[in-house]
């Protein structure tokens, strides 16, 4: 337990020093809100007595959760095995389990700093309408996060090295982003890709965290494909792990 | 033990017993099959032969329980870039259940100075001694040190030598892993020379080096005229021959009193006189016919 504590503070720090990472798991998004919430975040969505900036910071959270599991965590972590300091670790009594299990530990607390930010300036700056069920959103955005960080793991398993990690997952990551309804809403799509987004697994993230935060309650058919991904992306990190 | 990568021997036949106490040498060139040996007797790769037992464990099977109790320098490691010296220290300490004062080894290696820097800015003698500083964290029974003082200017490495003997006089037994000949035969009390994955040569540097037909040569200049086979009968010596002015006398033992007593017989004042013994390094030529850099 002392090594697990000891592991997630100093990977806190590292996370921290790494300027690339701070930004886009806690400004960038910021960055978005402040924009399209100032150009279109005042207009009511149809139908109810939403306004569109009660569904961007949902979505944003989508943003967040995807940039640390598709680039922040495979990058970090395929750097670690390349450049041996996995393999400095492993002449210790170290577990992987412990290395892993602090990698998780650090993801999830920059996640949920980087939604609070969002949380924060959404309500300070546009009167953001606060979740319907918090302990739901947040449990589900947990859940999500978990789901991706796997991937994330899984990506650092199957790629050969840190170069092509970090170019899959911004090649993953940023069509993604805007196919998914976690920058722009999937309204705004042509229906040509409206049908891409039915297979992106950030697409249900961004249904699961909106549907909560208005209060429409779980969406089972978003938890089962994010359940899907999450058990599939720990058979293949299990399989594909390496030290070095 | 054993190791194959792939069709690729690494490791064929190796076999030695290190005694508690000692800094036993695992010596040979790149490529001989080191640092495998190592990571086997460590635990971080599984021998596709053999039978290894340190400290009473089999490193494959109680590979953790193994760890706590030894440490390790690896030739290729690294951390974090921009982790700071003091955090690794404190970092490695908790995988220890009783880990010995970080703050107190971070002094006696030299780290202190160093101690808010990043692993990143760091050079690579500060390097190496914080991992070895890492690897002494848990109070290890053995050490294994992999290519400690490759990479080291001359003066860094003489007092990382000076280090090694600290370590093992204070009770710890040392494997220390080297393509340097002058360095095993400088620090260890025992060397196993490995070459293409076997053991050529298992014994102390002297033992080995006494071993050699020729051990040691003497050489000096003399005035045109003399006759280098009236010192061939004398006892001890080998060779002798001559090119040019210079007079060169190998054979074993020591041949100065011998070589110097004929001399003074025949009334030859002999110049720039100069006396070599074998080295480790011939041991390796006399076994293989190369050059361990070659």
């Amino acid at each position: 337990m002392k090594a697990l504590y000891k592991m997630t503070v100093v990977e806190a720090k590292m996370f921290l020093r790494e300027p690339m990472a701070v930004f886009f798991t806690l400004a960038f998004p910021v960055m978005a809100l402040l924009l399209f919430g100032n150009l279109f975040g005042g207009y009511p969505v149809p139908g109810t007595d939403l306004r569109g900036i009660d569904l961007y910071v949902p979505a944003y959270t989508g943003m967040i959760i995807g940039t640390v599991g598709l680039i922040g965590l495979p990058t970090t972590l395929a750097a670690y095995r390349d450049k041996d300091v996995l393999r400095r670790l492993r002449a210790t009594p170290l577990t992987s389990t412990t290395i892993l299990g602090a990698h998780v530990l650090v993801n999830l607390a920059a996640t949920t700093v980087g939604i609070a930010l969002l949380l924060v300036v959404g309500k300070l700056a546009f009167d953001l309408k606060m979740p319907e069920a918090p302990f739901s959103v947040a449990a589900a955005l947990a859940f999500a996060s978990l789901s991706f960080f796997a991937v994330g793991f899984a990506m650092a398993g199957l790629l050969p090295t840190v170069r092509v990690t970090s170019a899959v997952g911004q090649i993953v990551f940023f069509p993604m982003l805007f196919l998914s309804g976690a920058a722009l809403p999937l309204q705004t799509l042509p229906n040509s890709l409206r049908r891409i987004s039915d297979f992106l697994p950030l697409t249900y993230v961004v249904e699961l965290a909106q549907g909560l935060w208005i209060g429409e309650g779980w969406n089972w058919f978003a938890v089962a494909v994010l359940l899907g991904v999450l058990a599939l992306s720990i058979l293949v990190s299990a399989k594909t792990f390496r030290w070095e | 033990m054993r190791k194959e990568y792939g069709g690729t021997i690494a490791v064929d036949d190796v076999s030695f017993e290190v005694g508690r106490g000692e800094i036993f040498g695992i010596v040979g060139p790149n490529g001989a099959g080191k640092t495998t040996a190592v990571e086997c007797l460590t635990g971080m790769r599984k021998p596709d032969g053999g039978r290894i037992e340190v400290l009473g464990l089999d490193p494959n099977r109680n590979g953790d329980e193994l760890r706590r109790r030894i440490g390790v320098q690896l030739q290729q490691a690294a951390l974090p870039d921009r982790l700071k010296v003091w955090e690794a220290l404190d970092l490695y300490s908790s995988f220890y259940d009783s880990p010995t004062d970080w703050r107190e080894l971070m002094d006696r290696w030299g780290l202190s100075e160093k101690r808010g820097a990043a692993f990143e800015n760091l050079s690579g003698g500060q390097k190496q001694r914080l991992f070895v500083a890492l690897a002494l964290l848990n109070e290890p029974e053995i050490v294994f040190l992999d290519e400690l003082t490759s990479g080291l200017d001359p003066q860094a490495r003489r007092a990382s030598w000076n280090l090694v003997r600290e370590i093992r006089d204070a009770g710890r037994t040392v494997v220390l892993v080297t393509h340097f000949m002058d360095e095993a035969e400088m620090l260890c009390d025992r060397v196993a020379v490995i070459d293409e994955g076997r053991v050529i040569a298992l014994d102390t540097p002297r033992k080995l080096i006494g071993n050699l037909e020729v051990e040691s040569s003497l050489s000096f200049t003399a005035a045109n005229g003399f006759d280098p086979a009236s010192l061939r009968n004398l006892p001890g010596v080998m060779e002798a021959s001559r090119e040019g002015d210079l007079v060169v006398v190998s054979g074993s033992g020591s041949l100065l009193a011998p070589v110097a007593v004929e001399l003074d017989r025949q009334g030859i004042q002999p110049d720039d006189l100069t006396m070599s013994r074998a080295t480790l390094e011939d041991v390796f030529i006399f076994l293989t016919g190369r050059n361990v850099r070659d």
